[in-house]
């Protein structure tokens, strides 16, 4: 136990490390625009990976059909402009929704 | 902090505060289901509680409490999780100066950068508005995330299955809401779905969080639309390039100095002007 404890203090030091090194770096540093755009970019690619990684797996297998149908249906009504309310609420319902039919 | 809130708050305006409350309720449930499985899994009601808040990075701690309950060692429990957990240095360096300065808001804001206070504050086009999302959204996420755990903590099993609410496709469907203004910039577009591509390629070949990290190998192809963008634009008073018309997915052969009218993103995210111009 001692040891779970000492590894989830140290994850969370190291996470920590990874946020405050970012932070302390972008405040030393005087960066170019361009620089600035690519390291947004580099957010959004990092952001669309996840959201693409964790709708299509779950514990590195497929995670059915439910969930990318969820966020895809999210994903349209957020292209379409839809709320942001509406958005999320529609990717949990057609998930729900489908996992109550008995889609998994 | 209260002064901090209020005026977060303030700023925030109804819309976002309500985007804001949203995703607290949907992470809110997730943390419900983190504090009850890891409990059900025999380890202590104080553990997940414990991790929630010197990690406060979810996907991390369900995988950390995986591997314990499947057996693994607590030292691999923490290097595949500090893995995951890679991408909040280069989200730190993307959106670092949303925190402010002074080493108490440097040391809290830090541990409030997780995806969706990220996500929030890129969608924001102003700087004042994207400091109010991020800290609005960092601080309101911590709480509720907290709380959540310590509800599944005590409460046992009674939501365990979170799926059952749709809350798994709820997480990928509130970070592409918010990232969906930064995508009408084509380039980051393409960089953005090649990257995607790579991470799902990735993904049954490599530990988790691996993946998403080599996303980052479409980088470079923004430095190419960057400097094409510079040829063409290169003496634009107004740097406001970048809104395209959103039919041209895909397409990315060519990049020009798009910088017709504006318009808005999802209702209650903002605009960014392509990839998010302050």
């Amino acid at each position: 136990m001692t040891q779970i404890v000492v590894w989830g203090v140290l994850l969370g030091v190291g996470t920590f490390g990874f946020r405050i090194a970012g932070v302390g770096l972008k405040s030393r540093l005087t960066l170019s625009e361009r620089t600035s755009l690519l390291l947004t970019a580099a957010s959004v690619i990092l952001l669309v990976a996840l959201v693409v990684t964790a709708t299509v797996f779950d514990a590195g297998g497929f995670a059915g059909w439910a969930r990318p149908a969820g966020v895809a249906v999210g994903g349209v009504l957020a292209w379409r402009k839809a709320p942001f309310v509406v958005v999320v609420l529609a990717a949990a319902a057609v998930a729900a929704g489908l996992r109550l039919l008995g889609v998994s | 902090m209260r002064s901090l809130w209020a005026r977060a708050r303030s700023r925030l305006g109804p819309e976002l505060s309500r985007d804001i409350a949203l995703v607290c309720l949907a992470d809110g449930i997730v943390g419900v289901s983190f504090g009850a499985i890891t409990v059900s899994v025999g380890l202590p009601i104080w553990l997940p509680m414990l991790l929630s808040v010197v990690v406060f990075a979810g996907a991390s701690q369900f995988l950390f409490v995986a591997i314990i309950a499947a057996g693994g060692s607590p030292i691999a429990a923490f290097a595949a999780g500090l893995l995951v957990n890679a991408r909040h240095l280069p989200f730190a360096l993307s959106i670092g100066e949303v925190i402010g300065h002074g080493w108490l808001r440097r040391l809290v804001g830090s541990q409030l950068i997780i995806d969706e206070s990220t996500a929030f504050a890129l969608a924001q086009h102003e700087p004042a508005r994207r400091r109010a999302a991020f800290w609005g959204c960092g601080v309101s996420l911590f709480v509720c995330w907290n709380i959540g755990v310590i509800a599944g903590a005590f409460g046992g099993t009674v939501v365990k299955d979170t799926n059952a609410f749709g809350m798994d496709a709820a997480f990928p469907a509130v970070l592409l809401a918010l990232v969906m203004p930064s995508l009408k910039d084509r380039t980051t577009r393409f960089a953005a779905l090649v990257g995607a591509v790579i991470a799902v390629a990735a993904t049954p070949l490599l530990p988790s969080g691996l993946p998403v990290l080599l996303s980052l190998a479409a980088l470079p192809l923004v430095l190419i639309g960057l400097s094409r963008r510079r040829r063409t634009a290169y003496d634009e008073p107004s740097r406001d390039a970048g809104d395209y018309v959103i039919e041209e997915v895909g397409r990315v052969a060519e990049r020009t100095a798009g910088d017709g009218d504006h318009d808005d993103g999802p209702a209650g995210t903002g605009d960014t002007a392509g990839s998010v111009l302050p």
